[in-house]
């Protein structure tokens, strides 16, 4: 069958997330762009929602079964209020989501509690590296197995929450294979650097640039355990949050565009009633539902185990990161000079919008 | 309810069955037909119109009514779904020829919306009979395209006969010379023709009537020629002093200052764009797999998964193809689920119908393109695709009419403000 509504439950997550992001993070999301500060009071308040908990079945500490469908739906959502804020209260997901789908029994019952019952806290994880064709199933971060133990070595890029993180999730390249291994806090080795990094936008999220100079982990410590796991599912999933992240930064500058032309006078009339300004819009909104319903299908179809749900999923993140751009582009285009003064958002929509295209890795459903 | 894209079984299996039609009896005579402009492909009328009425359909391609059996759940209606999804796949095989397959069309679709359960009953029932019957719509005229509030055909009620007479020229009439003209081989079909039968009154005054193949005063005056689609007939209909009984006008023969005729009209759109972009999103999928396929005979295969940097610039466009064609196609799918389910879709609709309009024509001039030399060939079908292509973003509302739609949907915006 075909059905395009949430089902009662996500509605209620849906509505939960939107009340938050509304309220809470888009006010707090300028100053905290411009001060390079996320209130902590307020990354809790978005954690104390449950998206990571209620995706995390209870013999592990949370009330409930992952979606995909759902975690795009919340992320979305989140996103819609500030991308920087979403990205920061889930983090911990980053650690835990992929424990929860690939991890060895184990692994969950050491991790997945510890994460999910307390407040929040800096569990993270580390994909991204610093090089203009970096390729997630291609990473420079080796890793090798000696004498019983893996060794790390390469340096990351872009990891949230590094400085403070109480493990990390490092993904590093084993014989060709993408591979995840869990590395605490404090081991030898491990160097986060000082400073944060510096990007267009994202400027409220503290992202670090770490190292890793010869760090072993043992056996266990391998995502999976000692087999190992499969990438593929990890990968979709983070592809499923930044479509769905995109979609959120759009729909605000779709919205924060529309309600503005249709104050804005120029030559006697509302701008939104001029069809260049209207057209844009209705563009704006046609490509958001497009790639809003590409999101939905690939979240369902790794929902239902569907073969080709990785590929989905490349594809809507393809797409998104697009999408993203040209609608940011044009909520700055709608607002004329007043879209190019950093008072409105739009500006800052549009350094988020075009994040999508490289910065997969920085969430996951 | 929930999220779900599991295609419903009748929809699965009906396409394919029709894969098997457009694989067997419209690609291998989709080019003879494109080059003999108004030669009428019998067989395949014929046979579409056997095989949908031992379907159990109509006879023809119109959203069933289901009735649940006795004792069994029922289930949510897929109608519209059903009917879309036949759509874009005879679309994939041959659009013209799509355009061309009996049934009741965009006339049907107009009975269907504006019509009483009388009209329906009276009207409808003749495609589900022996011969295959067509049925168009007439709204156009050569000066009202867009702006269908210009129209000047006029309906006035003869009082003493109790009967409408017609006057008017309309044009682009789709299969308005299989609706009208009385061939032996098909069934009496009719036009829906919108005329004012109030002049003063604007959109308010405007009414669909139906116009019976052989009325008197009715002419077929021309069919164009044209760019693509040529397999379907494009009917100039003159109507002179046409008389149509009382009851064959669609909706309230009275005008009351509310714009209730036109909502007709309005409601046979919000219906049939899902619909016509289906058919444009058939033709974009057919260029698009041909496309695949000559790379992969060449040697070429698309890396999927790489970041774009490392693709090379056909791998992306073959990817953007790809995005366009799945994207747009969901989209219609929302909104025909949206019709299924009685919600309303003006939105959505329309949204779908920009979307197929864009993705059609770039996807297949893109198409073109890639495939170089081998593209423009008439060799191969993808040149003829192409031309196909193009009058999606055309008819059922232009793009621009479209995105106007789109725009006051989402401003709030009545046509006045935003015009
Ligand atoms: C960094 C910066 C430096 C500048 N420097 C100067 C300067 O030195 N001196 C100076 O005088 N000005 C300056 N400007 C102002 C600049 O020229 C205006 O911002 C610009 O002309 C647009 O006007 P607006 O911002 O009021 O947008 P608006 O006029 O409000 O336009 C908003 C949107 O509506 C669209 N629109 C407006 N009218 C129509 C229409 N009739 N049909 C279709 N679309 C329409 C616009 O294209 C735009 O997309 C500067 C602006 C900036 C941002
Ligand atoms: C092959 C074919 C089959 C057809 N089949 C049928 C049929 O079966 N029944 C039927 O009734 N009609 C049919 N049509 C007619 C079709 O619906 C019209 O051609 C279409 O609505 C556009 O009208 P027009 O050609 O008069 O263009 P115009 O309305 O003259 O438009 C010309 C251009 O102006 C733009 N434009 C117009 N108004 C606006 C506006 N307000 N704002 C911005 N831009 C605007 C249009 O988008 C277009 O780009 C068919 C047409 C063709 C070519």
């Amino acid at each position: 069958m075909y059905s395009f509504e949430p089902n009662e439950e996500q509605q209620m997550l849906v509505d939960a997330v939107g009340k938050y992001a509304t309220n809470d993070l888009r006010p707090a999301a300028h100053e905290a762009e411009e001060s390079r500060e996320l209130p902590k009071k307020l990354i809790g308040k978005g954690w104390e929602i449950g998206i990571l908990q209620a995706s995390t079945p209870e013999a592990y500490g949370g009330f409930g079964e992952r979606s995909a469908a759902t975690g795009v739906l919340a992320v979305e959502e989140m996103a819609f209020g500030d991308l920087a804020g979403a990205y920061a209260v889930m983090t911990p997901a980053l650690f835990a989501t992929p424990i929860l789908l690939a991890g060895s029994e184990e692994q969950k019952q050491q991790y997945l509690p510890e994460v999910i019952e307390g407040d929040w806290r800096p569990f993270t994880a580390a994909l991204i590296e610093y090089a203009f064709d970096f390729d997630a199933n291609a990473l420079r971060t080796t890793a090798k197995l000696e004498g019983g133990e893996y060794v790390l070595d390469g340096e990351k890029a872009f990891v949230p929450f590094a400085k403070d993180a109480e493990a990390i999730l490092v993904y590093a390249n084993l014989d060709g294979q993408t591979q995840g291994f869990i590395v605490p806090k404090g081991a030898a080795g491990l160097a986060v650097n000082d400073e944060r990094e510096k990007l267009m936008g994202l400027n409220a999220l503290p992202l670090y640039r770490v190292k890793l100079d010869g760090v072993k982990v043992p056996v266990s410590n391998r995502l999976g355990g000692e087999a190992g796991h499969d990438f593929g599912p990890i990968l979709a999933s983070m592809q499923l949050a930044s479509a769905a992240a995109a979609l959120g930064v759009a729909r605000a500058s779709l919205e924060y565009a529309t309600n503005y032309a249709k104050e804005r006078v120029a030559f006697g009339v509302k701008i939104a009633q001029k069809q260049a300004v209207a057209f844009m819009l209705a563009e704006m909104a046609t490509e958001i539902e497009a790639i809003r319903l590409l999101t939905w299908e690939a979240a369902w179809k790794m929902d239902a185990g569907k073969e080709d749900a990785a590929a989905s999923a490349y594809l809507a993140a393809t797409g998104a990161a697009d999408m993203a751009m040209m609608v940011t582009d044009r909520g700055v285009q709608v607002l004329g000079g007043h879209g190019y003064i950093r008072e409105h958002p739009v500006e800052m929509f549009m350094r988020n919008g075009r994040g999508f295209a490289m910065l997969t890795g920085l969430a996951i459903v | 309810m929930t999220i779900e894209f599991e295609a419903p079984k009748p929809i699965v299996q009906m396409q394919t069955v029709l894969q098997t039609v457009a694989d067997n009896m419209m690609r291998p005579v989709s080019r003879e037909f494109d080059e003999n402009e108004h030669t009428i492909p019998w067989n395949y009328i014929e046979f579409m119109h056997t095989a949908m009425k031992s379907m159990g359909g109509s006879g023809g391609l119109t959203p069933r009514d289901e009735k649940p059996k006795e004792g069994t759940e029922k289930r949510p209606p897929i109608g519209y779904q059903l009917l879309a999804a036949q759509i874009e796949m005879l679309a994939w095989g041959d659009v013209g020829f799509y355009l061309i397959t009996p049934g009741g069309g965009l006339g049907g679709a107009a009975v269907q919306a504006a019509g009483s359960p009388e009209q329906r009953a009276k009207f409808l029932a003749r495609f589900s009979e022996d011969k295959p019957t067509f049925a168009a719509m007439c709204m156009t005229e050569a000066g009202a395209g867009s702006d269908t509030s210009a129209i000047r055909t006029k309906a006035v009620l003869d009082e003493a006969t109790q009967e409408w007479v017609i006057n008017g020229e309309k044009i682009f009439v789709t299969a308005g010379d299989k609706s009208f003209t009385e061939y032996e081989q098909f069934g009496k079909g009719f036009i829906v023709v919108w005329a004012s039968i109030d002049p003063s009154a604007g959109r308010a005054g405007m009414r669909a009537f139906v116009v019976e193949a052989g009325t008197p005063g009715v002419k077929i005056v021309k069919l164009e020629h044209k760019l693509g689609i040529r397999a379907s007939d494009t009917a100039v209909i003159s109507l002179v002093d046409a008389r149509v009984p009382y009851d064959n006008v669609l909706g309230s023969p009275t005008v009351e200052k509310t714009t209730t005729g036109f909502k007709g009209a309005m409601a046979t759109f919000d219906a049939t764009r899902p619909l016509v972009a289906a058919s444009g999103i058939g033709v974009a999928r057919a260029a698009l797999e041909f496309v695949k396929e000559k790379l992969a005979e060449n040697g070429v295969q698309i890396r999927y998964g790489l970041p774009r940097n490392k693709q090379t610039s056909v791998e992306r466009d073959v990817i953007e193809m790809e995005i366009m064609v799945k994207s747009a196609w969901l989209m219609v799918l929302k909104a025909v689920w949206m019709a299924d389910n009685k919600k309303s879709n003006a939105l959505e609709s329309s949204m779908s119908k920009v979307k197929a309009g864009d993705v059609t024509t770039k996807v297949t001039q893109k198409a073109v393109e890639i495939l170089g030399p081998l593209g423009y060939s008439r060799e191969f079908l993808l040149e003829k695709w192409f031309r196909d292509a193009k009058i999606t973003d055309i008819y059922e509302g232009t793009g621009q009419i479209n995105r106007l739609v789109v725009a006051r949907q989402i401003l709030g915006y009545s046509g006045s403000e935003l015009r």
